[in-house]
């Protein structure tokens, strides 16, 4: 994986990508800045969903520049979170900087972006830092000293919360905002505090996209070719915990980590490269940040993380079910395919054994015989026989099935293959006769050319099976069925390749 | 600046008006607040031992949020605040978390890790804009952030529920004992299965147990203790006390019994001590417990620390001596 992950960093489509959405980060502030001041008044639902789009709005265009950038850099920090399987770090991250922005706000009692800033990240490196102390020294696993840091630095900013709604001015801090978010009351210092962390966590990851991706999946051979991998993993951190610190007041505290971790996962399940992942990912973030700023504005100023959370959660859903790998609507399908392909390959065998056990000298089987042989009634052989017609594989006429040229040569495949691979058990790996049919059953389906011919040769082009039976051999299969009449053929005895 | 906001902010300690006048003057706000502290963090913590053996430890953190998200369409569903109501929607949640969390994780490559993240984050997102929307309708007030951290002071000014003609005490508090007693009564009578169902599956497979049956009743008592927890105190002393105090006991036995003990001792100190410390620093009297539970966890850890370093030292000792 790291190799072949490393080869194609330096492929241009995700760094196409990066530049775009660089030029994005750096044009939004502009943009935003460069906006009318128009007073908000009270309309309904329609005119404010256009009022959203005519983009007049001064602080809707501050909470939608915003809510669009937490979105890029939540993204790209929660790729690294989900391939390195620290999904709940993110979580117990964003509610350990809780007591450093009420620490952050103590320090002169106002709103001041860079001290809540300065405050939340010590909190929150703070927290990693404990989490690897429990970790090393006690016996506790990872999901319990998460837990911990979660819950204590928790518990520890609410204390200091209400301690502050107690002091002079504490009450109207605003600071209950960092709970659920509200990208409306985003200002000036928090968008460009965005964009510049949404620019920094970008250049890193362009920068050190080997290292990381590298320590990310392989941290063995990472520290193999001497990286500094617990380097890479404090910067990591240290950037998810600027990434937490500046989403807190659009998105929230306790919603930050369903930002980090939910575009990242709804990405992980459409693509296997981690460029593209990132690239997913960051667009899933901002159309999920987006969404948010929307429905917050539409909906007269409603917390804006949940919104965002909800959007996001859509498109995972969506990944999950109709993703073109992964999805479960895709997987379902192939299932459903391969299962009705081993039911006509079955059929096919089984007309195979009918004609076998007449010597060849019949046309077709008949449908009685064939649903004797596979102990079903008459309906259900006929329905099959339908569907083989269907594939072209036979033809059904006067109750009597008789395969088609092509037909013809997949049931001999699969009955070879079965004998094959029954002989092959036998054999090679000493399982008694007896035992070998179940197996056969199974793998009949899957053997492909190459591994045919590699039996073939390991077998010394056998001829019969364990159970005496003959196996046909690629001369049978071109011949048709005639060549076999009163099994005259003999596998690969006669017409076969030569050993 | 930064000295003055402090002397401010921190109020200073007076022993009287700190320690004893909560006994003496607000006697009963005091007890009443104590012993439902007390009675959700032992619940949640005699639960908690088995989700830490399981190492599910999270998994209490996830449904505590989702759980919102029962509680608001229960009541848009029967348009009533009823105790019994929330509750079905609560535990209707608290599964739905669990199969939510099992589907994606089966169902896809997503890890375990993510899919509880993914799951409980979107089912409290769903909760709070449900919130939010009716609140915006003028229908309710729900107040999200009492939700999260709750208000455990105001189990006290409950009206008293009144049997046979005298007030037995807050409702809430009462329903709380009620639930810690349930629970000790099923670990005392399930104390074998529990156990080994935790510890060795395979083992209690082979014992003719039913794992799966195990695993989903322990989850149902987690969402039973977690939704009545949830009503009075907030979803965050819920949270902290299922890891906590189990933690705590951890750290200091490798037995289950005296794990058992341990965590009611550490639920009766930390609820004591952190009533105390809301008292000194006028702060959220759930949040002032988390912080003393975590303060007891670190107290113990570096105490095991330093006996741990003090035995490595003594043996250290005698190695050159042997040799």
């Amino acid at each position: 994986m790291s190799t072949s992950g490393c080869r194609n960093l330096r492929r241009g489509g995700p760094q196409g990508v990066a530049v775009l959405l660089l030029t994005i980060i750096l044009l939004a502030p502009q943009w935003a800045a460069a906006a009318r001041i128009n007073e908000i008044s009270e309309s309904n639902l329609a005119d404010r969903a256009i009022r959203f789009f005519a983009f007049q709005d001064p602080s809707l265009r501050y909470a939608l520049a915003g809510s669009m950038m937490l979105g890029i850099c939540c993204g790209l920090m929660g790729t690294f979170l989900v391939v390195r399987k620290l999904a709940l770090m993110g979580d117990a991250l964003s509610h350990a900087v809780l007591p450093g922005v009420a620490l952050g706000f103590l320090w002169n009692m106002t709103k001041d972006p860079l001290a809540i800033f300065v405050g939340a990240t010590i909190a929150g490196l703070l927290g990693a830092g404990t989490v690897q102390l429990i970790r090393n020294t006690t016996k506790h696993k990872e999901d319990a000293a998460l837990g911990f840091v979660l819950a204590s630095f928790f518990g520890a900013g609410i204390c200091l919360f209400t301690m502050i709604q107690n002091l002079p001015g504490g009450n109207k801090s605003g600071l209950d905002k960092f709970m659920f978010g509200q990208a409306a009351s985003l200002g000036r210092g928090d968008v460009l505090l965005l964009a510049v962390v949404t620019v920094l966590t970008l250049v890193a990851v362009l920068a050190f996209y080997k290292e990381y991706s590298l320590t990310s999946f392989d941290s063995a051979f990472a520290r193999s070719i001497g990286l500094p991998v617990q380097l890479f993993h404090y910067s990591l951190m240290l950037l998810l915990a600027f990434a937490i610190v500046a989403s807190l007041q659009a998105v929230g505290v306790v919603l930050v980590s369903a930002m980090l971790v939910i575009p990242a996962a709804a990405a992980f399940l459409l693509t296997d490269r981690l460029g593209m992942m990132l690239v997913l990912s960051a667009i899933f973030g901002m159309t999920a940040g987006g969404m948010g700023a929307f429905f917050s504005f539409v909906g007269r100023n409603l917390p804006t993380g949940p919104f965002m959370v909800l959007s996001a959660a859509a498109v995972f859903v969506a990944a999950l079910l109709f993703g073109p790998r992964h999805g479960i609507a895709a997987r379902w399908w192939r299932q459903r395919s391969r299962a009705e392909r081993t039911q006509r390959e079955n059929t096919l065998k089984s007309i195979y054994h009918v004609l076998e056990a007449a010597d060849f000298r019949i046309e077709g089987a008949s449908l009685a015989d064939l649903a004797e042989k596979r102990r079903e009634t008459l309906e259900e052989a006929q329905s099959q026989a339908r569907e083989l017609e269907r594939h072209h594989l036979a033809s059904l006429r006067n109750e009597v099935v008789s395969l088609t040229p092509q037909g013809w040569q997949r049931a001999c495949e699969i009955v070879r293959n079965h004998r094959l691979w029954e002989l092959y058990l036998t054999n090679a790996a000493q399982i008694a006769a007896d035992h070998v049919h179940e197996d056969a059953e199974i793998i009949e389906h899957v053997l492909g050319e190459d591994n045919v011919r590699q039996l073939e040769k390991r077998l010394n082009y056998a001829t019969r099976d364990p159970h005496g039976k003959l196996i046909p051999g690629l001369e049978d299969i071109r011949q048709g069925r005639s060549a076999l009449i009163g099994t005259r053929a003999t596998g690969y005895g006669g017409g076969g390749p030569k050993p | 600046m930064m000295a003055s906001a402090t002397s401010a902010f921190v109020p200073a300690f007076d022993w009287s008006t700190v320690i004893v006048n909560p006994w003496m003057i607000d006697f009963p706000i005091t007890f009443w607040t104590v012993l439902m502290g007390f009675c959700v963090t032992a619940a949640c913590g005699l639960v908690g031992n088995y989700l830490l053996l399981r190492r599910m430890a999270l998994v209490g953190d996830a449904i505590s949020h989702s759980i919102l998200a029962g509680l608001v369409i229960a009541f848009m569903i029967f348009r009533t605040t009823n105790v019994w109501v929330a509750m079905t929607g609560a535990l209707a949640a608290g599964f739905v978390t669990v199969l939510m969390i099992e589907f994606i994780h089966k169902q896809s490559r997503v890890k375990p890790d993510a899919a509880i993240c993914i799951t409980f984050t979107s089912l409290f997102a769903l909760g709070v804009a449900l919130m939010s929307a009716l609140e915006s309708k003028g229908n309710i007030h729900l107040d999200a952030e009492c939700v999260l951290y709750g208000e455990i002071a105001f189990v006290a000014l409950e009206p008293p529920f009144v049997f046979a003609g005298r007030e037995m005490g807050p409702p809430s508090v009462l329903i709380m004992a009620l639930v810690l007693l349930v629970i000790g009564v099923m670990i005392f009578a399930f104390y074998k299965e529990l156990l080994v169902t935790a510890f060795d599956p395979g083992l209690s497979r082979s014992l003719g147990m039913r794992t799966a049956v195990w695993h989903y009743g322990l989850m149902a008592a987690l969402a039973i203790v977690i939704v009545f927890a949830f009503e009075s105190v907030g979803a965050i002393l819920a949270v902290a006390m299922l890891i906590v105090p189990p933690m705590f006991a951890a750290q200091l036995s490798n037995r289950m019994r005296p794990r058992i003990a341990l965590t009611v001792l550490h639920a009766a100190l930390s609820s004591v001590i952190g009533y105390h410390l809301s008292v000194w620093l006028v702060c959220s009297a759930a949040g002032a417990m988390v912080v003393a539970a975590s303060l007891l966890f670190v107290l113990a850890w570096v105490g095991t620390g330093v006996t741990h370093r003090l035995r490595r030292v003594e043996t250290s000792d005698a190695v050159p001596e042997r040799a």
